[in-house]
């Protein structure tokens, strides 16, 4: 049957199971739009600024594990988009942006809201598109979901031109197989060097201090069951970066939380007494690292991931493993088993886990709370109370990211929805939007600070447009204040643009929205409004907490240092004879 | 402060570092829109310039060849190799660096020769290079050589002197010998 380009979108995005996209129309996009209005089948989540709409669509891929797909006009709709592809890139988010282009016949015209959007997110892409043909639609549409799905997931730019969307044609839409069978060069490697597997298991055997390190793309493979076993069998701790939170969880007695620059100190501890390393769809990232000489300086690396590229990209390692992570998993359990293969050294790894336990009751994650001002992390702990634990969190960049990672415990995959790579303040509301319209059935908490929350904050109308009920706790300290911690510490306090004490009225703000407003300004209002905001269903909440202005996050190791200069709570040092293990 | 007596019993890891080389990279890809901009992008991405580029069909349709040589430090190199790999265009890279192959390029070389002396002895140097004189006028002879990087080089600096008034080189092309440790008599 002969139909328009545009139809053969839709028809295609309803094939591959789309059920959301997140968006803003204009003139490069209409046809697309307007056969979304006659075909139906799929809902639109009109956000009010396109990089609200690219957060969106990570946020509710990160939940859910399913594509995330965005819409826009071309030009500066295109351009828009930008800050959320390069974040889909770099913390590996799969996600497909359609971005409408000007007629074939004027590319490169300079034409009216003419931009080479595939040129300029070429670096930031897995891959894209630029659709030449009518007939060429259904495929390209289903390569670009093959693509951001499979392998390392990414994200994937489809670049429509407008007379392409006109254009009718009769194409059926071919199987997966059909579609996908021209792309001869991507075979992402699955299953994992046997060889490898076996000497991984000897290590696993062997070791008196292994550590497993674990990030996100042990959930992206959905590996959590896999790592449970293999902790518990083999008496592993476990510590996870920002992305991998979840994928083990926090309140199990071999968890170390997270590690790296703001990780706790038995985490970067053990790290770096290990004797084993095995690295899980991890990728040595220079936030977790530090120096990377004395990264884990007396042990062998085990590293398993989907890309070989990020093996021995920043550290080398020693038994380097292909595959999915799931896969590799399973095998190196099934050699384990099949083996007989036991612990070589019990008393020895008994002991490691005794020292761990030492460290983490010496210095467990505190702070010092105040019945007079609000401490942001009393704030985070409110939340994982009257949550019972059991939220979705999703979170801006700064301070209040690294608080809310270190005390709420997470304990399921896809839990804590952050922006790891790229660190996008504004990331937080709009992801948090999307996670909540991904998994309708799980309380979902942004927690933002003023400063990020400023940068999206127009999607506070979507929520309330859609009555979707993200509940929204602004950590607010009136400053920039990641930044302004780093002045303190670093430039002694010079304290250059980073105060933001002029700001709205977030509670009239929220009320101008639609939206509902609260605020607390001493530590006895914050559970009363944490516990009414949970009850509000229809709509947005948001929380304006006045929190201590110059609380820092602690512990913290400086940037580019090693783990042995990290600072605890006050600026206190670590007890360096308690640090390091002899031999 | 003990701080640092600690660290020093300790054995600190290994920052790989590896030569900086010349490297030849072949890359076969599916000829796909933008296919060559993905592959310099992610080569200007490292820092690194393309010393030469050469791209053509293969003999299956779609499928086109790229020789790519590039300066860099190998462990990077190896970075760059894989990161190719992973370009959803990309059928085939192989670093040819340390494997017996066959390197050519052609070049074409105008040279001043506004006298009888000066065109006998071009003519002379260019056999002995077995190249040939594709365009003469009264003023200039055109040569054309093909060759290793060595035999190139040679041919260009006994030209020198002459006057070159325009040179073109079309990039390095490479294959992977069949049986590598045997001295090619052709070379
Ligand atoms: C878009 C963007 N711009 C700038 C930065 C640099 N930066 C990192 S943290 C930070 C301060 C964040 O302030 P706020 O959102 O109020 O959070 P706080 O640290 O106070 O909790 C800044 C400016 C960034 N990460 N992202």
């Amino acid at each position: 049957m002969s139909r328009k380009g545009a139809d053969i979108v839709i028809e295609t995005l309803i094939e591959e199971g789309v059920e959301y996209i997140f968006g803003l129309p204009g003139g490069a996009i209409m046809e697309v739009y307007d056969a979304l209005y006659r075909v139906g089948g799929i809902k639109h989540i009109l956000a009010r600024h396109e990089q609200g709409a690219g957060h969106m669509a990570e946020g509710y891929a990160k939940a859910t594990g399913k594509v995330g797909v965005a819409m826009v006009t071309s030009g500066p709709g295109a351009t828009n988009l930008v800050t959320p592809i390069a974040d889909a890139y770099m913390d590996s988010v799969p996600t497909v942006f359609i971005t409408g282009q000007v007629p074939l016949h004027l590319i490169g015209n300079d034409a009216f809201q003419e931009v080479d959007i595939i040129g300029i997110t070429r670096p930031i892409t897995k891959h894209s598109f630029l659709v030449k043909r009518v007939e060429d639609l259904p495929y390209v549409i289903r390569q670009a979901f093959h693509i951001a799905r499979t392998g390392r997931p990414g994200p994937v730019v489809i670049d429509l031109p407008k007379d392409i969307t006109q254009q009718l044609s009769d194409v059926s839409i071919p199987s997966k197989e059909e579609a996908i069978s021209s792309l001869i060069g991507y075979k992402p490697h699955l299953t994992g060097n046997p060889q490898q597997i076996k000497k991984a298991v000897k290590l696993i055997t062997e070791a008196k201090k292994p550590v497993l390190y674990v990030g996100g793309g042990a959930v992206n493979a959905e590996a959590q069951d896999e790592l449970l076993e293999l902790a518990e069998l083999m008496r592993i701790p476990v510590t996870t970066t920002t992305q991998g939170k979840g994928a083990f969880p926090e309140d199990h007695p071999l968890s170390l939380r997270m590690l790296g620059m703001h990780g706790t100190y038995y985490a970067n501890m053990a790290v770096y007494n290990c004797d084993l390393l095995i690295a899980v769809g991890a990728r040595f990232d220079d936030r977790v690292t530090g120096k990377v000489e004395e990264f884990a300086p007396n042990a062998k690396i085990i590293h398993i991931d989907i890309d070989p590229a990020s093996i021995s990209k920043n550290i080398i390692v020693d038994v380097p493993i292909v595959g999915d992570v799931k896969i590799v998993l399973n095998k190196i359990l099934e050699e384990i088993k099949k083996k007989g293969a036991k612990i070589l050294h019990e008393r020895e790894r008994e002991e490691w886990l005794e020292q761990i336990n030492k460290w983490k009751k010496m210095y467990p994650l505190t702070y010092k709370n105040s019945d007079k001002v609000i401490k942001p992390q009393y704030v985070i702990e409110q939340i994982y109370e009257v949550t019972r634990g059991e939220a979705i969190l999703s979170a801006g960049v700064g301070q209040h990211q690294m608080w809310t990672a270190m005390f709420y415990k997470f304990s399921f995959p896809r839990q804590f929805i952050n922006s790891g790579g790229l660190g996008t303040m504004g990331f937080g509301l709009p992801a948090g939007i999307g996670a909540k319209v991904g998994r309708p059935d799980i309380p979902v908490f942004v927690v933002d600070g003023d400063g990020s929350f400023m940068m999206t904050m127009q999607e506070v109308v979507t929520a309330v447009h859609y009555k979707i009920p993200v509940k929204v706790a602004i950590i607010n300290n009136g400053y920039l204040g990641m930044v302004r911690q780093w002045q303190e510490l670093f430039y002694e306090k010079r304290y250059s643009e980073v105060d933001l004490s002029i700001q709205p009225d977030f509670v009239k703000l929220a009320e101008a929205c639609g939206a509902v407003g609260f605020r607390a300004e001493k530590p006895s209002e914050v559970r009363e409004i944490l516990e009414e905001a949970m009850r509000i269903e229809d709509r947005p909440v948001i929380m304006d907490f006045h929190v201590d202005r110059e609380e820092n996050v602690f512990p913290m190791v400086p940037a580019g240092k090693s783990y042995k200069d990290m600072i605890l709570e006050d600026g206190k040092s670590p007890d360096v004879e308690t640090m390091y293990l002899v031999g | 402060m003990s701080e640092f007596t600690v660290i020093e019993t300790r054995k600190l890891r290994e920052v790989r570092k590896g030569a900086t080389r010349k490297h030849i990279i072949n890359v076969t890809v599916r000829n796909e829109f933008g296919v060559l901009a993905r592959i310099a992008t992610l080569i200007a991405g490292k820092g690194y310039n393309i010393e030469s580029l050469s791209v053509g069909e293969t003999h299956e349709k779609g499928i086109s060849r790229m020789t790519i040589e590039i300066i860099g430090d190998d462990i990077v190199i190896d970075q760059v190799v894989k990161q190719l790999r992973k370009l959803i265009d990309t059928i085939k890279v192989r670093d040819l660096t340390d494997i017996p192959h066959v390197e050519r390029e052609l070049v074409l070389i105008k040279v001043h020769t506004p006298t009888a002396r000066a065109r006998d002895e071009v003519l002379r140097i260019t056999e002995i290079f077995r190249g040939k004189v594709v365009d003469v006028s009264q003023e200039t002879y055109t040569v054309e050589v093909t060759g290793d990087e060595d035999k190139i080089r040679a041919i260009v600096e006994l030209l020198k002197p002459f006057g070159i008034k325009e040179m073109a080189r079309t990039g390095k092309i490479a294959m992977k010998r069949e049986l590598g440790w045997e001295e090619n008599p052709q070379d």
